[in-house]
């Protein structure tokens, strides 16, 4: 088991409340998925920056080092914004390229977690409504976002294990379920010269759509090509710079629920996570069907 | 009449007062929020409102009692249940009526996957459409569907009676469509007039049930 939430927004009350309104429906899936949570909240970065997520398990540690690395021996004047364990960068695209690979050589032990020009993903072990608080999601505003309770199955409970999974700029992938050709997969991509943080099949699918997208697939795309080549069950929701999709198995046992209104379009496994929305009673709400792609992109 | 608010009593309270009710008493249950398991394990002939949409489960196990959701249900609505009936005003989730015993089970709007799997007596009509593999392994009862049927539909099915109104997207194994006899007309009229369907007729209907050769095993089936 595992829980999913998602929440799109369509006007800018429901972008100021997001991270409140995606806290709440996050904590009531706690039961789905107690060991570990992750958010991604999507806002547009100022001045067409690059945000680059980073993660450290000494945070009081590793960013100050990295601050003083980044003045210091770069002549940066950004700074880590830190919150909690993780901490966000926001660079040229230029120095963005810089600096990540800078983190391979100098920083092993602090962890990319996303990067992009609106995605910043902040998971941890530990009980949903933890790691709510811990990051002060409800804080946070954004035109979309993505959350997940997990109950691991496939691989260790670690921050690494713990989902959305980011794999490409701007994309990330939660997934409720198990693929069975996660192995198989991993190493066709490997062959690709693509590299793999953890044993976790959600990765694996994550790169894989990344890939696709990558070699020009749309999200549309991407994800019809995924019922072709992943084997297993999922109800997965891919997060993009502009919205987000939805697909689901074409057994469907893992559940799911839509419910669009003209504020938002919001995404549950089970409806009690979409129960305390704003006019949810007047909301469309509907099982999305099996080996069916859904995505709300913005347009602006 | 008595209210109970599922916003501010837990749920076992709301599901004990219920199972120890006496027979005959109405009840009315708000705000549930998606609960599951709300109403379930009912053994006296009560009426229950349920004002919302409910989770997983609700109304299991059912025994006399009358429950209507003024909402949605979630996957496994009327699972199990042995009699009195279950009505649902909005659509209903995965395995809607699974291994139900006896009872009916009428759904106004669209059921998922799995509805009626490993049905055992229930009679189940859904107005909408049915999701894929409904019926699956299915032992007695009927299922009327109003609207059309997924693919693999009655897959594996031993007995039970199908009704189709609509476009049934494939058969499962040993599923076959059969003949629509006077007896079963008249049957699925009092099934259609129990859910209270005025504006269709019996004889619209297609029946399906068991080809009945997957019940002995015979080494021709090898492949």
């Amino acid at each position: 088991m595992c829980g999913i939430v998602g929440l799109f927004a369509k006007t800018r009350s429901v972008e100021d409340s997001l991270g409140k309104l995606l806290s709440d429906m996050l904590v009531i899936m706690s039961d789905r998925g107690p060991d570990s949570a992750g958010v991604a909240v999507y806002k547009k970065s100022n001045g067409n920056k690059i945000k680059v997520t980073l993660q450290s398990e000494e945070p009081s540690d590793g960013f100050p080092k990295l601050n003083s690395y980044l003045s210091k021996q770069k002549n940066l004047k950004t700074q880590l914004k830190i919150n909690s364990t993780h901490a966000v960068l926001e660079l040229s695209e230029k120095n963005s390229n810089l600096i990540i690979n800078d983190l391979k050589k100098h920083f092993p032990k602090i962890r990319l977690m996303s990067t992009g020009s609106n995605i910043e993903i902040y998971k941890e072990v530990g009980a949903p409504e933890s790691v709510v608080e811990r990051f002060n999601i409800r804080k946070m505003r954004g035109s979309h976002g993505i959350g997940h309770t997990r109950m691991a199955t496939e691989s260790a409970v670690t921050t690494l294990g713990a989902h959305p999974f980011s794999t490409g700029k701007d994309q990330c992938l939660v997934h409720n379920g198990s693929l069975s050709n996660h192995n198989t997969l991993r190493r066709e991509l490997q062959k690709k010269n693509i590299s793999f943080e953890t044993e976790n099949d959600t990765e694996v699918a994550a790169s894989y759509l990344t890939n696709k997208m990558s070699t020009g697939a749309d999200l549309g795309q991407a994800l019809d090509l995924a019922l072709k080549d992943l084997d297993g069950f999922y109800t997965f929701v891919v997060g993009t710079e502009k919205g987000f999709g939805v697909l689901r198995d074409p057994i469907a046992c893992k559940p799911a629920v839509l419910a669009e209104t003209d504020q938002y379009v919001a995404f549950g496994s089970e409806y009690r996570a979409l129960a305390s929305l704003p006019y949810i009673e007047k909301a469309k709400v509907w099982e999305p069907e099996p080996a069916t792609v859904y995505f709300w992109e913005h347009n602006k | 009449m008595t209210v109970l608010d599922l916003k501010s009593l837990s749920l076992r309270h709301v599901n004990s007062a219920l199972q120890n009710a006496s027979s005959e008493t109405s009840w009315v249950l708000e705000n549930p929020m998606g609960k599951h398991a709300v109403a379930a394990g009912l053994r006296e002939s009560l009426k229950v409102d349920i004002k919302g949409s409910v989770g997983y489960y609700c109304g299991g196990m059912n025994k006399n009692a009358d429950v209507v959701v003024h909402g949605s249900v979630g996957p496994g609505v009327a699972e199990n249940m042995m009699s009195g009936s279950i009505y649902v005003k909005g659509n209903a989730s995965q395995y809607a009526g699974a291994s139900a015993h006896g009872g009916t089970l009428v759904i106004e709007g669209n059921s998922s996957s799995r509805c009626g799997i490993s049905m055992k007596g229930i009679d189940i009509i859904v107005q909408g459409n049915v999701g894929h593999m409904s019926a699956f392994m299915a032992q007695a009862g009927n299922l009327v569907v109003c609207g059309n049927a997924g693919e693999a539909l009655g897959d594996s099915i031993y007995e039970a009676n199908i009704y189709i109104l609509g476009e049934v997207k494939s058969l499962g194994a040993d599923c076959i469509e059969k003949q629509m006899t006077e007896k079963h007309k008249k049957l699925l009229t009092k099934l259609l007039a129990i859910a209270k369907i005025k504006n269709l007729s019996s004889k619209d209907f297609r029946r399906y049930g068991s080809a009945r050769s997957l019940y002995n095993f015979k080494i021709d089936n090898t492949y």
